[in-house]
């Protein structure tokens, strides 16, 4: 059970947060541009990494929320914590 | 009776008799007394038999670590416990326990033949032979199985025990009472941590607290006369807690644990009753210090497993602790120093003992002391072999070879009524990488230990390697100070005497004269997994260690193989000629001991186990005999069964008169999100297929709603109250997702657009009226509102006012009839609807549930989502191409509706079925091919739903079906069990297709 540093609440327990998957995949502007592969490749692909990885998490039972998550999905530890719109710490890289 | 307690101690209170039941049969004992202590009082060591073979097995150990003596306590149809072990279970009066694993009984079961033809079962049996033939299984093997290896009972009735839950925060938490964790959490404590401390057992203080050999000492004093000290400064720590009989269960990530405690196990009957049996602790720790010290390793020699035959300190527990003597005539085996403590003890209580030591020699302070005592001690000796069935009587021991690989000389035989072993040592680094560490080999003593130590966890004490006093004092001290960066003088002056020895001769697997095949070296005694298994599952090509132990089944008992994974790696290290370190341990999962379900679920049992959501309306519906549906957490009225109806009648009932007359719906389930902003219309043209900018104030308009994919997600009625301000409905199951949902494209995608969205779901109540005379009765409730098509059409919305209560009225139709849904602020809701049904008496206005709305909705062909679409259905699929704009950019899943994919003409679409028999009413989920001949049979899809229309007097079904747009009037067939039922694809919409009624 982690421990998810809210940027707006605080240090809360997971059970009150949600996984949203894999942060910064931006929703294309003109999708109908795009071909099938292109289209595919933002609705399908994900890295599921092992290792460090950007995901987005909400506060569900609590503010309601969406913010980013930088993980080690290897030993689940939660390096970093921002939101929605800032920029990814450029050190995890 | 014979009585092996021969002398008092402070932890046996003899005033106190407790009387008990074992095996049907009345014994005595006294407080303070476990299960297991007070039947060796009794001199009863024989508890079960083994697994496999059925061997006669006694009690082995003093603790958590116990593989046999495994019992089932009580026997009443709800409250009876299996897999308790008796060395943790503490007497109480009126305890009722029975032997596990032993049908009929423990003297003489039909199992013990196992034991006979055990050359015909070696590792790996089970899978070989069962196997085959496989119609064998199910009427021979699994019945014979079940019926002569028990492994306890389970109740069958609910758990009547009261089970509670509790969530702690702590600075340090301290695992294990002993004198690390003593040490650990006094320093924590007196530092200004907030500190918990907790122990599996009654008392704090681990195994020093009745060690009492005058050449172990701490300060001059005895080290339990220390300890006891100790603890007497602890309990006056205000900053720290103390759980006694309190075991972790599971250390999570994040310093996050659960904990048992057990609160009346160990009260008499009628003290248990209606106080919390169990508290399942859920601890948060900022730090998080281990010290669960160590268990005893057994030895692996030829019948090392007969009743009489124990850990050599537990035989001194059971001594010094209990009073309580194992035998009257006592050898110990051993190839360390430890045996020599329960030696001394025992000689100073007058048993009789002796040592065998695989050592060469050893010249420690504490074997001199044996040695001066007359104790005889036969160095470099091995045991070969025990005898006696149901307890030990003799043994044979043999001299070692140089190389300790063979036995020489001759055979001794030695005649004795108790066995020790003591085999070294094994740190429980179960907590340590339950947390997720890794764990180092450390080859002088051949242990695991922890490998490193975070900042936020440290083990301490023998769980991490350090065994005597000396070492673990000092070590934990230092350890501490820089763990916790404190300063703590304390113990700087405290003189340690030990005068134990570290050294040991490690021989895995025990020379022996006698071929390994004709040997019975047990290695599991709970599972029966020999050495002899081990080797052969090596030879067999198993080779992983998570390979030979599920094929020889060792370490996957009930003690998770706390005795045995040592040895079975060591034995595969030998043999695979591989060292030991590099061959990893078994994974170490939680449950540390087994758990009861009741611990876990706590408080959640009965109407507690989920929330229940009810509508305002559900008093009434309640009164009027309405059977429920859950519908998510709603409880929804199903149907209004009447002087005895069927469901079915009453829905043919219901059904008709909502067509016929009137009916009403409690429909304030409906997910409701109120959506306001500059933006709102854009947002909606966004999520929805359909275009929403042109809708007028005042007026309702129906959505669908797809996932990126394109595939359907939720739909619903969306009606624009002022220029920025809607309310959109859900399905009920849908509501929470779908605002989910919507608030992640609005927080993420589309940040810059004015809109806000609130869950209005429990603000409302909604009871919707439809049938030819919902206007009628519309009028005696709202007698100013001008009722006409052309001032309220269908698909539009006005507010009004129900005895000064603002009501807002959507005339909308999910029944194809003329409908009006009222909705009311909640609190009203109950007198909202009494008002409905009281202006509806004369027009036989008729309540319906949930499946006369499921019907009326199909005869109409509208679909539910999640029941016609299940994840995988476009608009197209579903015929609904209508609804999806091909003017706007862009919308949630637009893009995927022209993939490769989603073009398909054969993909599965939503059609109309009529059995050729109308009184013939389809299984909803049946498949559907067009040719039963063939094989395999192609199938082409399903019916999604089915019902008896008592409008159109017929049986009408939806269903999806490969290609199924261009199969009108096509012939199907759906199989059944006993029949196949012809069918003909139609049209969904199976009433009024010109929508006559809804302007009727
Ligand atoms: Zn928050």
């Amino acid at each position: 059970m982690f421990l998810i540093n809210c940027p707006f609440c605080g240090e809360r327990d997971q059970s009150e947060f949600s996984s949203g998957g894999e942060a910064h995949i931006v929703r294309p502007k003109q999708p109908t541009e795009l071909s099938d592969d292109e289209w595919a490749e933002y609705l399908f692909m994900r890295k599921n990494i092992k290792g460090i990885q950007f995901e987005r998490w909400n506060h569900v039972h609590g503010c309601r929320k969406w913010f980013n998550v930088v993980r080690d999905t290897s030993n689940d530890k939660i390096l970093s914590v921002y939101k929605m719109g800032e920029k990814p710490p450029v050190n995890y890289k | 009776m014979p009585n092996y307690r021969i002398h008092k101690t402070e932890y046996i209170d003899e005033t106190k008799r407790v009387s008990f039941k074992y095996d049907g049969k009345t014994y005595f004992g006294y407080e303070g007394d476990t299960l297991a202590s007070a039947l060796l009082a009794n001199g009863i060591h024989l508890v079960g038999r083994s697994f496999k073979y059925h061997r006669p097995r006694g009690i082995v150990s003093c603790g958590a670590e116990e593989p046999n003596a495994i019992c089932q306590i009580g026997s009443k149809k709800d409250l009876t416990e299996p897999n308790v072990r008796a060395t943790e279970l503490e007497l109480y009066e009126g305890l009722e326990a029975s032997s596990q694993n032993c049908w009929p009984n423990v003297k003489f079961d039909i199992g013990g033949i196992n034991n006979f033809i055990s050359p015909l079962i070696p590792a790996g049996f089970y899978y070989k032979t069962f196997m085959w033939p496989k119609s064998f299984w199910k009427k021979v093997y699994e019945p014979l199985i079940r019926l002569s290896a028990g492994l306890g009972k389970s109740p069958t009735e609910p758990d009547p025990d009261i089970y509670d839950h509790k969530y702690v925060h702590y600075d340090v938490l301290v695992i294990g009472g002993g004198v690390s964790g003593i040490i650990a959490a006094k320093m924590a404590a007196k530092n200004n941590f907030k500190t918990l401390l907790v122990d599996d057992k009654k008392i704090l203080g681990g195994s020093t607290i009745y060690q009492n050999n005058e050449s172990i000492k701490i300060d001059d004093k005895l080290s339990s006369e220390w300890l006891k000290n100790e603890i007497q400064e602890i309990k006056k720590l205000s900053n720290l807690s103390i759980k006694t009989r309190t075991s972790i269960a599971a250390y999570h990530g994040y310093n996050f644990l659960l904990a048992k405690e057990n609160l009346t196990d160990h009260l008499p009957e009628e003290k248990k009753k209606n106080k919390i049996r169990q508290r399942l602790w859920k601890i948060r720790a900022k730090k998080v210090v281990i010290a669960t010290g160590s268990i005893e390793r057994p030895l692996v020699f030829n019948n090392n497993d007969r009743p009489g035959i124990l850990l050599s300190n537990s035989i001194n527990k059971y001594l010094d602790y209990y009073g309580v003597t194992c035998g009257e005539n006592i050898i110990l085996f051993t190839n360390n120093d430890s045996a020599y403590e329960t030696s001394i003890s025992l000689h100073k209580k007058g048993i009789k003992n002796i040592i065998v030591d695989l050592r060469k020699s050893a010249r420690s302070e504490l074997i001199k002391q044996a040695e001066s005592l007359g104790i005889k001690i036969y160095f470099n000796h091995v045991v070969t072999n025990t005898f006696g069935y149901r307890k030990i009587n003799s043994l044979e021991i043999m001299k070692l070879s140089e190389d300790g690989n063979t036995t020489v000389g001759n055979k001794i035989r030695l005649s004795c009524d108790c066995l020790g072993m003591s085999g070294g040592w094994t740190p429980m680094v179960h907590m340590h990488t339950q947390s997720g560490g890794k764990l180092d080999f450390r080859d002088e003593d051949q242990v695991f230990l922890p490998k490193e130590n975070s900042e936020d966890q440290i083990s301490v004490g023998s769980c991490n390697g350090d065994f005597d006093l000396e070492n673990i004092i000092d070590k934990t001290v230092n350890k501490i100070n820089k763990f916790l960066d404190i300063d703590n003088q304390d113990y700087q002056d405290t003189n340690i005497i030990c005068s134990k020895g570290n050294d040991k001769r490690n021989i895995w697997l025990l020379p022996n004269k006698i071929p390994l095949g004709k040997t019975k070296c047990f290695i599991d005694f709970q599972n029966d997994s020999t050495a002899k298994d081990i080797k052969l599952a090596l030879k067999e090509g198993f080779r992983s260690i998570e390979h030979v132990k599920r094929y020889t089944t060792t370490g996957m008992a009930t003690d998770q193989g706390k005795l045995s994974n040592m040895h079975a790696l060591g034995i595969i290290a030998d043999t695979a000629g591989v060292k030991m370190g590099t061959l990893g341990t078994t994974t170490f999962r939680p449950p540390f001991t087994p758990l009861t379900f009741g611990t876990l679920v706590g408080r959640n049992v009965g109407k507690f186990f989920e929330v229940v959501r009810k509508t305002s309306m559900h008093e009434w519906h309640v009164k009027n005999n309405a059977e429920f549906e859950n519908v998510g957490q709603w409880k929804r009225p199903w149907y209004y069964p009447k002087n005895g109806e069927n469901m079915h009648d009453a829905v043919q009932r219901e059904s008709k008169a909502a067509r016929d007359s009137a009916g009403i719906l409690d429909a304030s389930t409906l997910g409701k999100i109120d959506i306001q902003g500059s933006d709102a219309s854009e947002f909606l043209n966004r999520v929805y297929t359909n275009a929403w900018s042109k809708l007028a104030i005042g007026k309702c308009r129906y959505g669908l709603m797809l996932n990126e994919d394109g595939m359907v997600y939720d739909d619903g009625v969306t009606t624009r109250i002022s220029e920025n301000h809607y309310l959109m409905t859900t399905t009920t199951g849908g509501a929470a997702n779908v605002l989910s949902k919507l608030e992640d494209y609005l927080q993420t995608e589309w940040p810059e657009l004015d809109v806000y969205l609130t869950s209005v779901t429990d603000h409302y109540s909604t009871a919707s009226i439809c049938g030819p005379n919902s206007k009628k009765i519309l009028n005696k409730l709202f007698p100013n509102l001008d009722l006409s098509d052309e001032n309220f059409p269908h698909m539009s919305f006005k507010e009004d006012k129900l005895e000064n209560i603002n009501c807002r009225i959507m005339r909308i139709s999910f029944t194809g009839e003329q409908s009006y849904e009222i909705n009311i602020e909640s609190k009203y809701g109950h007198s909202l609807w009494k008002m409905c049904i009281e202006a509806g008496k004369e027009f036989n206005l008729t309540p319906y549930g949930t499946e006369t709305m499921h019907l009326l909705r199909a005869e109409k062909g509208f679909i539910i989502v999640g029941q016609d679409t299940d994840g995988t259905m476009t608009p197209s699929d579903l015929q609904m191409d209508w609804i999806v704009s091909k003017k706007k950019f862009d919308f949630i899943g637009k893009r995927s509706l022209y993939r490769s994919d989603t073009v398909r003409e054969d993909r599965k679409q939503l059609v109309g079925l009529l059995t050729d028999d109308p009184k013939e009413i389809l299984e909803e989920g049946a498949q559907i091919v067009s040719d039963v001949k063939s094989k395999p049979i192609d199938m082409l899809g399903h019916v999604t739903s089915s019902y008896f229309s008592p409008n159109l007097n017929k049986s009408i079904a939806l269903a999806v079906v490969r290609s199924g747009k261009t199969m009108k009037g096509q012939k199907l067939i759906i199989p059944m069990e006993n029949k196949n039922i012809n069918v003909t694809v139609s049209d969904t919409i199976f009433l009024d297709k010109e929508n006559k009624r809804l302007n009727a």
